[in-house]
């Protein structure tokens, strides 16, 4: 489909299996398994049965007027993957790799999540499949995200809060690993993002393709070319981005848009409360990767801060880091009050509320109509709804006099 | 021959499967530390220190407690190396430090090799990197046979007889098992696998073979004895030292549990 990593998951000098020996074993029957999946039309065609029926597929493709006439003309195209079942595109991922744990036998479904979009998406996907399912969230994001912690237990999943480190995602990940090293033989550990060992940044940037596949067409529909000026997209552990980028990204160069990934800058690059792996990080090993990640001059783990929970990660994924080695995409970085702000605007201009994690792409626009003009279409992936996040951004905002302070800043 | 070769050489004269506590450098205090491991290196062979990370993987809720303690308490590599270097004017058994790659990926400018050179500088004599399969560590490898360093890997209940055989290969001083599917702890009982586990390790190679995960006390610990060439106990040493209950008691009951003509 893509450019495959080499035999040891490697993009350039990125990925890899850095995991205990327990796990290689299944990390070889995993990478089997997948491939002799996608080889047989009768799975192909499951999936491809599952996303138009269930998850809505293919997601719209929106031309945001309101909002290209405020940047002056630049054609702003939203890829509507809040539109999906769950309300992110979180959903691709998960019910590909459910249908794949079904194909293989596995009896038990575990997964990691921040947020609990990806929480959320795998007990959907679990309870379709009819499989048990145990998700891990850190301690303090189970408190923060009351609401899909419910949602979760509504689905019939487990929700085992994480009290070691800094219980946020990194340690749920950490949690979620051992739990697979313990029951590895029974255990389907479902990865949300293209982080993780060998051959899960492959496996979830192909799941999510479909993302970049439709929009190639839907543009060819609508402008008459396949491929825009520019593509937008938020990046955490970077599995919206790489959805969106990779049908692209391996076009010749000349013929490939500008990639941007937007990265969150939390209270800024230089407050060290950020989650900029590239832009502000250093090569390193996490969750069984190499890859960009904030770590300490003695190789820990720093945490990571956003004001959005789905970008609070200290890595990212293999495949980003390589493209941002190679240039095939350029990684930006954006502050919570200008996330902040662009949530508001989209919510004004287009009547669409977006995930916090999206509205940092949308904060980055301003910025491009600059660079690119009027003459110009870009697509941004509109990654997931921001429901999810209206007590965050009240917390946040605090009242309409927060709403309006921020209003009035956007336009000084 | 290495101090690692020695040790379990002179084990095995003794008719007895070599004790290798582990023990997490740091906590609860660098002091503790010290003193703590001045008490098991009375009853140990070799003494495996553990360099705290702040997302260890491969370990129970014990060990990533002491981690964090460890950590909090402000341990960097080079103050584990620094309390390397205090035992090892103390003692000639041999130190062995387990821990995750990136603090060895990240160390300083030179990197794992450099993490490497000051090991074996302060007197380190091996590493086990529990997170470093032999696949990925062709240059950790190649360093450390450069420097005299043993390199220690894992083998696990799911190995097949081709993993087996790579990680094997891979080492140098012992080969470390993993007695079960599963992270670091104290358990009730000895893994019904280990004599399996062990036999299947022995036909691919002649090293010694240390066991570890769950073995906390010497009903645990005697069985293991009786088919492995060492035993490793980390998680109920260091819960012992939390709950300050008699860490000398229980390091010489394992160590007496390790003599199979106790067992």
């Amino acid at each position: 489909m893509f450019p495959q990593p080499d035999a040891r998951g490697r993009y350039g000098m990125y990925g890899g299996r850095y995991v205990p020996e327990t796990l290689i074993p299944a990390l070889d029957e995993l990478t089997d398994a997948y491939r002799e999946a996608r080889a047989d039309p009768a799975f192909e065609a499951r999936l491809t049965e599952i996303l138009r029926d269930a998850v809505g597929r293919p997601s719209n493709l929106t031309l945001a007027e309101n909002l290209s006439r405020d940047l002056g003309g630049m054609r702003v195209w939203l890829k509507r993957e809040d539109l999906n079942h769950t309300g992110a595109h979180k959903i691709n991922n998960t019910v590909g790799q459910v249908l794949l744990a079904k194909r293989m036998g596995k009896t038990r479904i575990i997964a990691e999540t921040g947020a609990g979009q990806h929480g959320v998406a795998t007990a959907t996907a679990a309870a379709m499949f009819g499989l048990p399912c145990v998700v891990y969230m850190g301690e303090e994001d189970v408190r923060r995200q009351a609401l899909n912690v419910f949602r979760m237990k509504l689905l019939g999943a487990e929700v085992v809060p994480v009290t070691s480190g800094t219980r946020t995602l990194k340690d749920a990940t950490n949690e979620a690993i051992r739990d697979w090293v313990t029951n590895v033989r029974s255990t389907f550990y479902v990865i949300g993002s293209v982080v993780g060992p060998h051959p899960y940044p492959m496996m979830v940037r192909d799941f999510q393709a479909v993302i970049g596949m439709e929009t190639m067409d839907q543009l060819e529909e609508r402008i008459g070319r396949r491929v825009p000026d520019a593509v937008v997209a938020c990046v955490g552990g970077g599995s919206n981005a790489i959805g969106i980028f990779a049908p692209f990204a391996y076009l010749p160069e000349g013929q490939r848009p500008r990639l941007i990934g937007v990265e969150a800058a939390g209270h800024g690059l230089e407050s060290g409360a950020h989650a900029a792996s590239i832009s502000s990080g250093k090569r390193g090993v996490l969750h069984g990767a190499l890859m960009y990640l904030l770590s300490s001059d003695d190789g820990q783990i720093t945490p990571a801060h956003s004001v959005s929970a789905g970008l609070d990660y200290p890595g990212v994924g293999p495949e980003h880091s390589f493209y941002a080695d190679e240039g095939i995409a350029e990684y930006v970085a954006v502050d919570d009050a200008s996330a902040l702000r662009a949530f508001r605007h989209l919510a004004e201009v287009e009547g669409i509320i977006p995930a916090l994690e999206t509205s940092h792409a949308f904060a980055y626009l301003e910025t491009l109509a600059g660079e690119l003009g009027a003459d110009a279409d870009v697509v941004v992936n509109l990654s997931g709804r921001g429901d999810k996040d209206v007590n965050e951004a009240m917390r946040v905002l605090g009242d309409l006099a927060g709403l309006d302070a921020a209003r009035s800043e956007s336009v000084s | 021959m290495s101090r690692i070769d020695t040790a379990f050489r002179q084990a095995r004269a003794e008719n007895r499967a070599a004790f290798v506590p582990y023990l997490t450098a740091g906590f609860p205090t660098r002091d503790a530390f010290l003193q703590h491991a001045r008490t098991v290196l009375a009853h140990a062979d070799l003494l495996e220190v553990g360099l705290p990370y702040s997302d260890p993987l491969g370990d129970g809720p014990t060990i990533q407690r002491s981690s964090e303690v460890a950590l909090e308490g402000g341990v960097t590599t080079a103050g584990v190396f620094d309390m390397i270097r205090t035992l090892r004017s103390e003692t000639e058994k041999p130190i062995v430090v387990m821990t995750y790659y990136n603090p060895m990926y990240c160390y300083g400018e030179g990197g794992e090799a450099g993490f490497l050179r000051d090991l074996a500088a302060a007197g380190g004599d091996g590493v086990i990197l529990p997170d470093l399969p032999p696949d990925e560590a062709g240059t950790v490898i190649d360093t450390a046979r450069e420097i005299g360093l043993d390199t220690v890997f894992l083998t696990a209940p799911t190995s097949t007889p081709e993993r087996v055989a790579l990680v094997t290969d891979a080492c140098r001083g012992f080969v470390y098992a993993v007695s079960v599917t599963g992270v670091t702890g104290a358990r009730e009982a000895t893994s019904s696998e280990v004599p399996s586990l062990v036999g299947r390790i022995q036909e691919a190679t002649d090293l010694p073979i240390a066991v570890g995960f769950g073995v906390s006390n010497a009903a645990t610990a005697a069985p293991v004895a009786a088919v492995a060439d060492g035993v490793v106990v980390g998680s109920a040493l260091i819960r012992t030292i939390a709950e300050g209950g008699d860490l000398d008691a229980l390091a010489r009951e394992i160590a007496g549990a390790c003599r199979r003509e106790n067992a």
